[in-house]
């Protein structure tokens, strides 16, 4: 049958199986959003291009399907830039589909015209601009295998407005060949068996877990090769939620903010068994002195991750659940009980702590919300104190339900991404932890939420300043506190959410704190809840930037 | 070190500003780059030539790799390929030397491409050491202006780099 693009792409996204875009309409994507007019696929229409990104990317993290979203051409496209880097950084599912102006007028400087392709060249596992209607259908067949597959990331269309008006037969291509994209996805047996043999042979073991294991949905896996074996287990930002916090093996996330008995334990371990990790210098600090008696196996589905900050001594290519599962068969199990005995040494002396005074601080109110969550919610954070503390913090007992910028750390990230996390699951509790500055990057998005009767609780940790940066001006820039000073009242976020037709709450009170949070659960709207914490609170433990990792402020009796 | 590396990859538009840009994002160096089609029209050749040590040009291939429209990536070793490059050099002449010139760029192999009054474009083709001692063996003369192609390469015996699938990964 004879399509236009414009329901070529219709159509080709329900055979995908998408059933939600988020985006914006403009001049050069009208042929589509007519389409959309009567379409079963619905759009959600966000306030941003911005917030359409990262609610694609909250809805892919959330759910593990891609996400989508949708912006017309010049503006609207670079609108998208900062919600496609941070899924590119963090290796999220994303098609983003934009209109271009016409073909004939490409390279023209034409109105509303963004050469969006180059722009995004460094910043998508790929993209396409589409030059004839004939290659449509393929090419979004493509886009949404390479975007799911292998190391998953966001992938660009581009396309004219002609060609979306212009009509061709339409037939949905049945399989993807593209020669160049051949992912692993087994692992070498002989790795395998010799990755099994290091643990079996290891005194000193450690998980060291990433992002990788929640995409590759491994964490049964992981939870088998820890429990089994006893092998402790620290995660990344990413990885939180890979394995329940609350487990006695959890300790916690690494690195720059991590748990002093994470970062003890790794430097001190003789094997860092890495599952879809990248040793990012968040995590490992100074590279030199990092966990210096420690062999390393790397399982990464990434070929180019693998020995790129870290010598690898046994690289494993491929996907994380398949090897895991053909490795815990094989694996027997070490005797770990005096490391773990040494870890749990470390643990008591150096707890994850705050003080526990009469003052509202912000690390309570993220405990309190575990505590009425039973950590059950979904939670996103925003980038900042706010981000490190719902880390810390917060039990995550389940994957997919951390969703962080932590790559690109973007600012603005948390609530856009818990509007698609929503949206993915309707019946599940989310959270955005936020900073009152990062809230105030995509604060428009409060209508999409209420509109669409996203019963979102947004707890800001609302310190009046710009929390990390002025921790970093207090600690390394002699507490030359430049810019970094926000307004308690300006905005009035109880009014502003009012204004939206959420609800706001305003708490200055410790003892407040839970009946605010189970109320705010109760209620089916958005609430805000803004809490007035403690202005100076720092994040601690903390490795100074390019610091050894076992060396934390911070921490009693260290450093 | 310097490293001769066969990139093939799809003949579409805008892959070669892929393969700058991940050069120029990455921070790799490229000492020249040299783009043509091949006996299969859908696929072109690069020919990179790139510094760095084992660890980046490691993560130079790995990353090359990783482009969808990057077919297959071949680092050459040392005597496994040979590697020509064209080159077009003008030297001043005058009256007096003109002679000298001439016998000069004879001797050496090269080929005469144009003979003005005021200079002579020399051409050659050769390997690295060929085109150096040319521009050396010029030099005193006065060379004027200096047009390379960048090197090309091509694997000798069973190092056949040719269009098709991309080689497993090497763990």
């Amino acid at each position: 049958m004879k399509m236009t693009g414009a329901k070529i792409l219709i159509e080709s996204l329900k055979k995908e199986g998408v059933e939600i875009i988020f985006g914006y309409p403009g001049g050069q994507v009208l042929p589509i959003f007519d389409q959309l007019y009567d379409a079963s696929i619905k759009l959600m229409l966000t306030r941003h291009e911005q917030g359409a990104a990262h609610a694609a990317d909250g809805y892919a993290r959330a759910t593990g399907k891609t996400g989508v979203c949708l912006a017309t051409s010049g503006p609207g496209a670079t609108n998208l830039v900062t919600g496609i880097a941070t899924a590119y950084m963090d290796s999220i599912p994303m098609v983003a589909i934009t209109g271009q102006v016409k073909s004939f007028l490409i390279g023209n400087d034409a109105f509303q015209e963004a050469d969006i392709t180059g722009i995004t060249r460094p910043i998508t596992k790929h993209n396409y601009l589409v030059e004839d209607i004939k290659d449509l259908a393929r090419i979004i067949k493509e886009a949404f295998h390479i975007a799911s597959t292998g190391r998953p990331g966001p992938v660009l269309i581009d396309i004219p407005s002609d060609i979306q008006m212009q009509e061709t037969e339409f037939i949905y291509p049945e399989k993807v060949e593209i020669r160049g994209y051949n992912p692993t996805y087994e692992g070498h047996p002989g790795q395998i068996k010799r990755a099994a043999k290091a643990i079996s042979d290891s005194k000193r073991p450690i998980l060291y877990v990433g992002g990788g294991a929640i995409l590759s949905d491994a964490s049964e896996e992981v939870r088998e090769l820890a429990i089994k074996n006893d092998i402790p287990v620290t995660m990344t930002l990413l990885g939180l939620g890979a394995f329940p916090a609350t487990h006695k093996l959890a300790l916690g996330m690494l690195g720059m903010h991590g748990t002093a008995y994470a970062n003890h334990s790794i430097m001190e371990s003789d094997l860092i068994i890495a599952v879809g990790a990248r040793f990012d210098d968040r995590v490992t600090g100074k590279l030199d002195e990092f966990a210096p008696h420690a062999k390393v196996i790397h399982i990464d589905i990434d070929p180019a991750s693998v020995s790129k900050n870290v010598d690898v001594d046994i690289p494993i290519v491929g996907d994380v659940k398949t090897i895991l599962k053909k490795m815990n068969k094989a694996v027997k199990k070490p005797d770990t009980k005096e490391w773990i005995a040494r870890i749990e040494d470390w643990r008591k002396k150096h707890p994850l702590k705050y003080k526990d005074d009469e003052a509202l601080r912000p690390q309570y109110v993220v405990e309190q919300i575990y505590e009425a969550t039973k950590g059950n919610a979904i939670i996103t954070t925003e980038v900042g104190q706010n981000q490190m503390w719902a880390a810390q913090f917060y039990k995550f007992m389940k994957p997919r339900t951390m969703l962080s910028s932590g790559g690109l750390g973007t600012m603005g990230y948390g609530f856009p991404a818990a509007i698609g996390a929503q949206v993915g699951c309707p019946d599940e509790v989310v959270f955005d932890i936020a900073g009152d500055g990062s809230i105030q990057m995509n604060i428009q998005e409060l209508a999409t939420a209420v509109i669409n009767k996203l019963p979102i609780k947004i707890a800001i940790l609302n310190n009046s300043c710009l929390g990390m940066v002025r921790q970093w001006q207090e600690l390394f820039y002699k507490k030359r506190y430049s810019y970094t000073g926000l307004c308690y009242d300006s905005p009035d976020f109880v009014k502003l959410a009012e204004s939206y037709g959420a609800v706001g709450m305003k708490i200055t009170k410790k003892k407040d704190v839970r009946a605010a949070i189970d109320k705010a659960i109760k209620t089916k709207n958005v609430v805000v809840m803004d809490f007035r914490v403690v202005g100076d609170e720092n994040v601690f433990p903390m490795v100074p930037a390019g610091g050894v990792i076992n060396k934390m402020l911070g921490v009693d009796g260290l450093a | 070190m310097k490293h001769t590396i066969s990139v093939l990859v799809e003949n579409k538009f805008g892959v070669l500003a892929r393969i700058a840009g991940l050069f120029s994002a990455r921070g790799f160096n490229i000492d020249s780059l040299a783009v043509g089609p091949t006996e299969d029209p859908s696929i072109s050749r690069m020919t990179i030539v790139s510094k760095g040590d084992d660890k980046t040009l490691e993560q130079i291939k790995k990353q090359l790799n990783k482009l969808i429209d990057v077919t297959k990536v071949v680092d050459f070793k040392e005597g496994e390929f040979v590697d020509r490059e064209l080159v077009l050099i003008r030297v001043a002449v005058n009256a007096k030397n003109r002679k000298e010139v001439l016998e000069a760029i004879d001797a050496s192999g090269a080929k005469v491409a144009n003979a003005g009054s005021k200079s002579i474009s020399v051409e050659a083709a050769g390997d690295q050491n060929g085109i150096k001692s040319l521009l050396e063996l010029l030099k005193p003369f006065g060379i004027l202006e200096v047009v390379r192609t960048g090197r090309i390469a091509m694997g000798i015996d069973e190092k056949v780099v040719k269009a098709g699938g991309k080689p497993e990964v090497n763990e």
